[in-house]
């Protein structure tokens, strides 16, 4: 059977843009790389305890959805959060000094890598729960229709998050409702171990949307702008209280499950050919310099902004203190 | 006699029981090709294949509901949940399908499934990986609830509850799979519903199950050399609880500490010193004591983690507190 989903921001020239936006396009990127690079590091080496899931190689998503989004806009996460957190702007310092389970973190290290969040920019958290963010999304949504904003709330979820029966009950009551809530699909191939189309019924999550009156539309995930202005018009429709959508970016999940994943599932080869053809990063950046709307120079400057403002994250990281003992019985009630 | 791994020993009960009745099969998220996340599937697909050994989708809902299912109509399946956590995602169909349709429906069809549940704190894997929920299922009529602490006991229990024409929920503790010991060879089976008296002692009963028998016995060793002589019980069967044995003991000791790695606030400690002091009080020389975690989420920060976790010091210290 073939998609019925729409297909979305194919073939778009980067000369279209401000630099501004392109600027931050590449910013964010970047700094998710560094920032992801900088915790497989830490965590390989023993400085990082629990679990740690990877953004690599799927940048683009976060940095393509979050540029339509503003502070006051929400956003859920998965246990697969860092780059949404910093897309969403949530400051570096005291991501890092959670995810190493320090007193200046921003859950005061009670939460760790897969539960990172900052409220104060609408990132309302990582789930360790799979699916666990698709109906606090739509709350968060029905909030924003309540009280009369244009403002949005965006879900991401992965692949194998959409067999969950929350994504169901959720984009049900989202519709019927008409809730400003945007799911974003991140269908990078894989659930853990499992090749998504061995236990997902669709070729395309976005054909789902159908069974629930909303459009979906596809993407390539890996090419920021395509994942830019696909969500954008779902944002804007969404804004105009035309109700929530469904966006599915196609993209692969280069790192392992987790951190320390024997990945014994899939070939070494298989992975490095996909992220030398389809890195969104080098994508990005030979299309911009190609289109000469940013030059090579400016590139290599906000990369190394991003990779200085990742070390100051780490070195704050790794010079706070730890929580006190007594931090356990802190915070359980207001 | 041989010496393997608790996660083999559960292997092992699965591939004897599957061989010997073609009605068990399993099913669960990365079991299949993976062998499961803590390696307790490891070859299971390759020797019964994908028909009795399913990977399915993140639908911890469906797996459930579905496993009740194909019980009503003649199967005895064996769910495994990934982490006991996830419960929380297919509550309704452990709550009031599995544990009420053989009572509900006036005993027409009992339910003879296991639900595995990996349990425990492993790792600081924080709030939602590392909870000890048995408490919960304890309070539901219909159920049968084991959590042993060894790979002899993994084995046997497992099988028992394979066997089980009721629902059993099988928690196994994550730090535990990788730990060794000694285990029968032969159909070794282990009975659901008592408990074991694992050194016997004179002093005083100290109660507890799963990982925490580990620490248990390490608290038992530091204070024999201080001259108290605990006689320890590992439950290994949550629900029904052993009581007899329990009483029997408590009758001897006149004393009695519960430890469990679960938050002691409504925990398996407190329906067990309930019991006691309903049907022993008599017997008691000092007032029981439990050992439990605190009263909060299972937090991420390693000083934070390490204060929650119920160590055999915490478990000697309140043992001294009732002498
Ligand atoms: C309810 C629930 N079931 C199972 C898990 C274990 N688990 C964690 S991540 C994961 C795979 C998620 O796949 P997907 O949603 O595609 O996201 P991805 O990891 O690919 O980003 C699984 C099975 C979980 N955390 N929560």
């Amino acid at each position: 059977m073939c998609a019925k989903a729409a297909r979305g921001g194919e073939g778009t020239s980067p000369s279209k843009y401000g630099k501004e936006l392109l600027a931050g396009f590449y910013r964010t990127m970047t700094t998710i790389r560094h920032f992801e690079q900088t915790v497989e590091k830490c965590f390989l080496e023993g400085e990082i305890p629990g679990f740690v899931h990877l953004y690599i190689g799927e940048e683009a998503v976060a940095a393509g959805v979050m540029a339509n989004l503003r502070d006051s806009d929400y956003i859920q996460s998965t246990h697969r959060g860092h780059g949404h957190a910093i897309a969403k702007g949530a400051d570096l310092k005291r991501m890092m000094a959670e995810i190493f389970g320090k007193s200046t973190g921003s859950c005061k290290g009670k939460g760790g890598s897969m539960h990172i969040a900052d409220f104060g920019v609408g990132m309302l958290g990582a789930n360790g729960v799979v699916g666990g963010g698709f109906t606090i999304a739509t709350g968060a949504a029905l909030a924003h229709k309540m009280q009369g904003t244009d403002g949005v709330a965006v879900a991401f979820f992965g692949d194998g998050a959409s067999n969950r029966g929350t994504f169901h009950e959720a984009a049900n009551m989202a519709a019927a409702w008409g809730l400003p809530v945007i799911f974003v699909c991140e269908n990078n191939k894989w659930a853990s171990t499992t090749p998504y189309r061995t236990t997902t019924s669709v070729d395309h999550i976005a054909d789902r949307a159908a069974g629930y009156g909303m459009p979906g539309v596809v993407v390539d995930g890996n090419d920021v702008f395509a994942v830019y202005e696909g969500a954008r018009s779902l944002v804007e429709r969404a804004r105009r209280g035309e109700g929530p959508a469904l966006l599915e970016c196609k993209t692969y999940r280069i790192k392992g499950h987790f951190v320390g994943d024997p990945e014994k599932y899939r070939t070494k080869e298989e992975v490095r050919k996909v992220f030398e053809e389809t890195d969104p990063i080098p994508r990005f950046e030979s299309a911009v310099v190609k289109a000469r709307a940013l030059t090579r120079k400016e590139l290599d400057a906000i990369d190394g902004e991003a990779r200085e403002a990742v070390r100051l994250a780490l070195e704050f990281a790794r010079t706070s203190p730890e929580p006190e003992e007594s931090a356990l019985f802190e915070g359980l009630y207001v | 006699m041989s010496t393997i791994t608790f996660a083999q020993a559960t292997l092992d009960a699965m591939t004897e029981e599957m061989a010997r009745d073609e009605r068990v099969f399993v099913m669960g998220e990365d079991i299949a090709r993976q062998g499961g996340i803590f390696g307790q599937f490891k070859g299971l697909a390759d020797r019964f294949g994908t028909g009795r050994v399913m990977d399915t989708p993140i639908s911890e809902t469906a797996i459930v509901g579905a496993c009740i299912g194909s019980a009503l109509a003649g199967m005895r399946p064996v769910a495994d949940m990934h982490f006991a956590d996830f419960i929380g995602v297919c509550f309704d169909e452990v709550l009031n399908q599995m544990a009420k349709i053989y009572y509900m429906f006036g005993g027409q069809k009992s339910i003879p499934m296991v639900l595995r549940a990996p349990d425990g704190l492993v790792n600081q894997a924080a709030a939602q990986h590392s909870q000890s929920l048995e408490a919960f299922f304890l309070h539901i009529p219909g159920l049968k609830v084991v959590a042993p602490s060894n790979p002899a006991d993994a084995k046997g229990l497992l099988k028992s509850a394979i066997r089980d024409d009721n629902p059993v929920i099988y928690f196994e503790h994550k730090a535990l799979f990788s730990t060794k010991g000694e285990v029968p060879d032969g159909d070794h089976l282990v009975p659901i519903g008592r408990a074991n008296v694992v050194r016997k002692g004179s002093d005083v009963t100290l109660v507890s199950y799963s990982m925490t028998m580990n620490h248990c016995v390490k608290a038992a060793e530091i204070l024999a050399g201080e001259g108290i002589d605990v006689e320890l019980i590992d439950l290994r069967t949550i629900s029904p609880l052993d009581v007899g044995t329990i009483l029997e003991s408590v009758a001897r000791t006149t004393r009695l500490v519960i430890a469990h790695e679960a938050v002691k606030q409504g925990g398996v400690g407190a329906e067990l010193a309930a019991i006691v002091a309903e049907e022993a009080i008599d017997c008691l020389d000092a007032p029981i004591v439990r050992v439990g975690a605190p009263f909060t989420p299972v937090p991420f920060a390693r000083p934070l983690e390490r204060a929650y976790r119920v160590t055999p010091e915490k478990i000697a210290e309140a043992v001294r507190s009732v002498m």
